[in-house]
């Protein structure tokens, strides 16, 4: 059994170049036609707007500017499917077209998967949607062809700045925690590691270093499993069960013995 | 972003939109109508025996209807059997801690029994002179009851018998499982607003009976019956649209800070509800000595409008998010 893989991602190195997106489309053939919308977002320079379907990876450009534009910074961030150790739309996925691989990743069988949706409202970071070619819903496979084969993931493979890195997840921890010690030593004392210890969803196995809050990058800051409501949303669903029945059982078996049995006109 | 109440907030819409509320709308009223009858078979009079065979007259084609829209609405239509059977292995594909799952299988369970409610309820009227219905000249109705008449046996699964009696219990179970376990489906995601409360699970569980009660009051007011298990329908049904109003506030103010996501277009479509689907037909209703035939038909009617236009919003709303 190989050991849990995944990515982290050094958001403090990002350039935003979007080779990342490029070689992720280009592996995967994806088309590149962004669903025939050839308007631009106005949002920074992302123009590929979310995660879905059809954009597995989504560099993020986040303007930090004050009005005067004499100061400021853009946080870059490169986006991916978290393959969470607990992941929401395995959990709820009713086809089993959701796996979890030998190395630890989350994938979506595409030729059992029926289209449902469940997944998508389950994730809690937004990155499954319906890819609109093969009407199933699809995201990041953490390249699994590619490591059956032994190769790196695309994106990582072709980042120029090693701001997306792969490897074991033991090893990426160290990685990353010492980064985060030099950052701190540098004088950077907000950066941190998000979701790359247990407490969140039992870890990410695509976790990043930050400089700011997750909100700021569009990341939930306390992302739950959906499985949380199941036993609640069942109690409640009960009690309306029984509140009805005995609305029911008192209205026609007292109501009808008493009343002399004729409806109001 | 940085002013979401919930992390919610963060996630995508599943694109669920009015197939899915058409389907919440028609998934109520087949398990709530099958409640019903299953209630006035289990408690009711022998002359209420019409009333509780025009709810499981309701029940099967909505079921049926049920099973086709949730079919069209899938990416992938011909694969609905997926949510059966696993495709690699051909193996079931049961996982009880997903609501869409057991939903499935509980869909096509409660899909057989009223369909067997369905024919009972046709052998049923044909063995009672006295009930021979206006609607016999329709051509395939009339087929219907030729169909069900040569198994005159199937009139033994309706009430009082022992065995008619579990079966309807069952169903009547299963019938508001349908009814409710799409709330818990909502809330068994991390979509604002129905992953931020647990309640509209019972919400439409509620909601089911008041609409499944307001269409067999509809249905019954227009053939012109006066049974004594109507009258106590009408107040069921009373009762339950309170019930409902009680609920919805319930789930507003356990959504806390969420519920601003309501301070739109939307809640203004979730006050016309409450209006017109819940307060009106109660002022409309509750006058005991005043209400008049089409008082109780234009009061069936909203309420059934306001339970569409409920799910509509509670669906529509999150898509929007």
């Amino acid at each position: 059994m190989p050991e849990p893989m995944g990515f982290y991602t050094d958001t403090t190195v990002c350039i935003g170049c979007k080779a990342c997106e490029v070689a992720c489309k280009e592996w995967n053939q994806l088309p590149a036609a962004n669903g025939g919308v050839n308007t631009l977002s106005g949002d920074s320079y992302d123009n590929t707007r979310r995660l879905d379907g059809m954009h597995w990876r989504h560099v993020k450009f986040i303007e930090q500017f004050p009005e005067d534009r004499k100061d400021g910074r853009w946080l870059l961030m490169s986006d991916v499917c978290k393959h969470c150790v607990n992941a929401g739309c395995l959990e709820v996925c009713p086809t089993g077209a959701i796996i979890r691989t030998e190395f630890d990743t989350v994938v979506i069988q595409s030729d059992t998967c029926n289209g449902c949706r469940d997944c998508i409202g389950a994730c809690p970071f937004g990155v499954i949607d319906i890819n609109p070619v093969s009407n199933t819903a699809q995201k990041c496979t953490l390249c699994y062809d590619r490591m059956q084969g032994g190769l790196e993931p695309a994106c990582s493979k072709a980042c120029p700045t090693k701001s997306i890195q792969f490897g074991t997840i033991r090893e990426l921890h160290d990685r990353a925690q010492k980064r985060v010690d030099q950052l701190h030593q540098g004088g950077e004392s907000r950066a941190y590691l998000y979701g790359a210890d247990d407490k969140m969803l039992g870890g990410l196995n695509s976790f990043y270093l930050l400089v700011d809050k997750p909100e700021v990058y569009g990341l939930p800051p306390d992302p739950k499993m959906p499985s949380r409501n199941l036993v609640p949303g069942s109690v409640f669903a009960v009690l309306g069960a029984i509140v009805v029945s005995l609305a029911g059982i008192f209205n026609f078996r007292n109501r009808g013995a008493s009343e002399g049995g004729e409806a109001r006109p | 972003m940085m002013d979401a109440p919930s992390s919610t907030w963060f996630t995508a819409p599943p694109h669920w939109g009015w197939l899915i509320v058409l389907y919440f709308f028609i998934g109520g009223l087949a398990g709530g109508s099958y409640f019903l009858a299953a209630l006035i078979d289990l408690f009711g009079r022998r002359e209420d025996r019409p009333l509780a065979r025009l709810g499981y007259y309701i029940a099967f084609p909505c079921v049926a209807l049920s099973g086709i829209v949730l079919t069209l609405d899938l990416g992938k239509p011909l694969r609905f059997w997926h949510m059966m059977i696993e495709s690699h292995t051909f193996r079931p594909m049961f996982k009880y801690w997903s609501p869409m799952s057991i939903g499935a299988w509980a869909l096509l369970l409660f899909g057989l029994f009223s369909f067997v409610s369905f024919l009972a309820a046709l052998a049923d009227e044909d063995s009672a002179p006295n009930n021979a219905p206006a609607d016999r000249r329709r051509t395939p109705w009339r087929a219907l009851h030729t169909a069900a008449a040569r198994w005159p046996a199937l009139s033994r699964l309706r009430p009082p018998s022992a065995l008619a009696r579990l079966f309807s219990t069952i169903g009547a179970i299963l019938g508001l499982y349908i009814a409710g376990y799409t709330g818990v489906l909502l809330a068994v995601t991390n979509r604002p607003i129905w992953s931020d409360t647990p309640l509209i699970s019972m919400l439409f569980v509620v909601s089911a009976a008041s609409t499944s009660g307001a269409l067999m009051i509809f249905l019954a007011h227009r053939s012109g019956w006066t049974m004594p298990g109507l009258a106590n329908l009408q107040r069921m049904d009373d009762w339950v649209i309170g019930l409902e109003l009680l609920v919805l506030i319930a789930v507003i103010v356990s959504l806390g800070p969420v519920s601003r996501a309501w301070l739109n277009v939307w809640g203004m479509l979730l006050l016309v509800a409450v209006v017109f689907g819940m307060i009106m037909p109660l002022v409309l209703l509750t006058r005991t000595r005043h209400v008049r035939p089409w008082s109780r038909a234009t009061g069936a009617v909203l309420v059934l409008l306001g339970g569409f236009l409920l799910r509509a919003v509670i669906i529509l709303s999150v898509e929007a998010i």
